[in-house]
């Protein structure tokens, strides 16, 4: 086997991987920080690339669609906490579950309505369009922006939460809600905001991933999956988690399919099995934790 | 019907049923007085999942079969009525929904289908119960002796009939080829039947790639199938899985060393990923409205579904729901009714001629011989409107020749 060839392999891998990152991370920060596992993440993956489309078309641009998507969709996700999903802390763990649950359906049945239940092109947008030659191999642009923006995304994320104020009432907040309710901040606040930053970045994935796939209506089912597995790889709410292990599925992936792409889907659902015998918290979980 | 029955007590139901069948009567006098004997056709199709958009095709053009039939007075003066059941593209919810109409809606026939499995689950229900089934799924397996009976027919082409009329268009002696193939039946048969073309033709087999059915990215197999550097990569799959998998063969620049090739080339997937992914993409097919201009019976059967719906155009799928109703009715005309022997035997020597060209169902397996479309999907600039998808490659005319050999299928001959 030519080595060129496995570098393009785990260079797919990476582009992958950096799609599962960036939805798994809304997924675990949510939980994380709220101690709600949000089923509808899927759906509003799915909403954010319809979304990009819809600002696209509108403006002649994706790089507005790029833009707004996710902030349009995260104000919609502070919306959903603020109206339903702020009712129910405090309750059970699987109160939020079964709300985002049903949610999920509502808002793929909107769609279908909306827009049809038929795919929908997204063209990649037309300074990405193309292969880059690498000497090696081409690869095409478009997932080496992608690659490119994720990086950036998990830079900001990361140096807001660890470097601001901020980022400290958010750290503060997960750790010790009380407390920080006594210290006066209003923590009411933190939660929609944090809800709405996880909502948003799935938004975010939703339409990086739609010049790469076909947008429809189910397009975020198969998604929910992925970003469940590499949680629970990674550890239910831990950032680094989630990205270590968004980019393990990604070069699993690739690489199980240069040798036996059969297996290339089951492979991310055996690692999990692995590693939840081995670590049950996941690579970066706590122990015990149960929101 | 119970012949015998007690002096019937009017109550406040019985009495509503009779005052609005009454008012139907007044209504519609010629068939209010059939409505016992009404032709009823059952119809499962997947109008929920990945396959949503071509179930609903199917359903609107199987609905202006009937309703054509309808307005020249029915069949034997008895209307004919369609009960479509959505089958969720799940063998199990197919096979309870075929039981229901046969036992409880008393079907006299089902037509309908689209995945291969759930083709099977049908058949299963229908062959045990003496019941006819027109299939309209592209998997041939119900034709195979092991799984046919004298009531299993199938109106859809098969995988070795598109394969073989792709491969006689796209490949050439020595050329090389790749596959990509979704790992489920369809993918396989579809393989099978490539492979067995470009033997025919002396190409030769680079590397076979199979991939899970449904995945929703495929970049981790082009690299490997670019390094095998074919001439042609023919992708094996279905629905959307054909739509991404084309998409990002291009995005990987596939194209400007290969040409993409694939078994059936879907209308409503070319829509979904736009002209620009799809051009220079060859498959075959079993309809395309643009046949319009050098046949008149597409021509008519374009024409009647514009009417019934609103302008809008016939699509491959929507094509099988037309031919597959429209061939049973014929036959029930035939046979002056719904009897099931006399229908299947009027079946077995019908010639019709409803969306393409004359057609026919071969006596061993019951396979509808008919024409192959093979298109290309046109580029954006060579578009003349909307709908102008593809150019018509070759339009095969139907032969037993195209077949497998009813001994290859195990049948006796």
């Amino acid at each position: 086997m030519d080595l060129s060839l496995i570098i393009m392999q785990l260079l797919s891998g990476i582009a992958l991987g950096a799609v599962l990152v960036i939805t798994a991370l809304g997924l675990t920060i949510v939980f994380g920080m709220l101690g709600v596992v949000n089923f509808a993440h899927g759906a509003l993956f799915m909403i954010g690339a319809y979304a990009g489309l819809y600002v696209a078309s509108l403006t002649g641009s994706f790089w507005w669609g790029l833009l707004l998507a996710p902030i349009l969709i995260g104000v919609f996700g502070m919306l959903i906490e603020f109206v339903l999903i702020r009712r129910l802390y405090g309750r059970s763990i699987d109160d939020p579950l079964l709300l985002t649950f049903g949610l999920s359906y509502i808002l793929v049945e909107g769609v279908r309505i909306v827009f049809g239940s038929d795919g929908i092109p997204f063209p990649t947008p037309p300074q990405l369009v193309g292969v880059l030659d690498l000497g090696i191999g081409f690869f095409p642009r478009y997932r080496l922006f992608v690659i490119a923006l994720v990086a950036v995304v998990l830079l900001v994320l990361w140096l807001t939460l660890e470097k601001t104020r901020i980022g400290l009432i958010v750290r503060a907040g997960a750790r010790d809600p009380v407390i920080m309710q006594v210290l006066g901040v209003d923590i009411g606040r933190v939660w929609l905001a944090i809800f709405g930053l996880g909502v948003g970045l799935a938004a975010l994935g939703g339409v990086l991933a739609g010049p790469m796939r076909s947008v429809n209506p189910e397009m975020g089912s198969l998604v929910l999956a992925e970003a469940f597995v590499v949680t629970v790889i990674g550890g239910l709410g831990s950032i680094v988690g989630a990205v270590v292990a968004g980019l393990m599925v990604g070069v699993s992936i690739s690489l199980v399919a240069l040798f036996a792409p059969e297996m290339a889907t089951i492979v991310m659902f055996a690692l999990m099995a692995v590693v939840l015998l081995i670590r049950p918290q996941g690579l970066f979980g706590v122990r015990g934790r149960t929101a | 019907m119970p012949k015998s029955r007690s002096t019937p007590k009017l109550t406040r139901r019985t009495a509503l049923a009779g005052l609005s069948a009454s008012a139907a009567m007044l209504a519609m006098p010629r068939l209010g007085r059939a409505a016992d004997e009404t032709i009823r056709i059952g119809f499962p199709t997947p109008l929920t999942g990945p396959f949503a958009a071509e179930a609903r095709d199917q359903v609107k053009c199987a609905e202006l079969a009937v309703k054509l039939v309808n307005d020249k007075g029915g069949i034997g003066g008895r209307k004919v009525e369609l009960l479509v059941r959505d089958d969720k593209l799940n063998a199990g919810e197919a096979a309870t929904r075929t039981l229901e109409l046969i036992e409880k809606d008393k079907v006299h026939a089902v037509v309908g289908a689209l995945s291969s499995a759930v083709q099977l689950a049908v058949n299963e229900v229908t062959r045990a119960r003496g019941v006819i089934y027109v299939s309209i799924s592209q998997s041939d397996t119900i034709n195979e002796a092991k799984d046919f009976s004298k009531y299993t027919f199938h109106e859809a082409l098969n995988p070795h009939m598109t394969t073989s009329a792709v491969a006689r268009q796209t490949l050439k002696k020595g050329m090389k080829v790749a596959h990509l193939v979704a790992d489920y039946a369809y993918g396989h048969e579809m393989l099978r039947g490539f492979k067995r073309a470009q033997a025919a033709i002396g190409a030769d087999n680079v590397g076979e790639i199979l991939h899970p059915f449904g995945a929703a990215d495929y970049s981790t197999f082009m690299p490997r199938l670019m390094s095998m550097r074919p001439d042609v990569l023919c992708i094996s799959n279905f629905g959307r899985d054909q739509a991404n998998a084309i998409k990002q063969a291009v995005d990987f620049g596939v194209k400007q060393q290969m040409k993409i090739v694939v078994p059936v080339i879907l209308h409503n997937q070319r829509l979904a990923v736009g002209p620009d992914v799809f051009e220079g993409v060859v498959g075959g097919a079993n309809y395309y409205w643009g046949l319009e201009t050098q046949n008149k019976t597409a021509a008519d059967f374009n024409a009647a579904f514009k009417a019934a719906n609103g302008g809008a155009i016939p699509t491959d799928y929507g094509a099988y729901g037309y031919s597959g109703v429209g061939s049973l009715l014929a036959a029930m005309q035939t046979a002056g009714g719904t009897e099931t022997d006399k229908v299947v035997d009027a079946l077995e020597k019908l010639q019709y001629d409803l969306t393409k060209g004359p057609q026919h169902f071969r006596k061993c397996d019951h396979q509808s011989v008919q024409s192959v479309l093979v298109l290309e999907s046109k580029k954006k600039s060579a578009m003349a409107t909307d709908n102008d998808l593809f150019a018509i490659v070759a339009n095969d005319s139907g032969s037993d020749e195209m077949l497998r050999s009813c001994s290859e299928l195990g049948h006796a001959t």
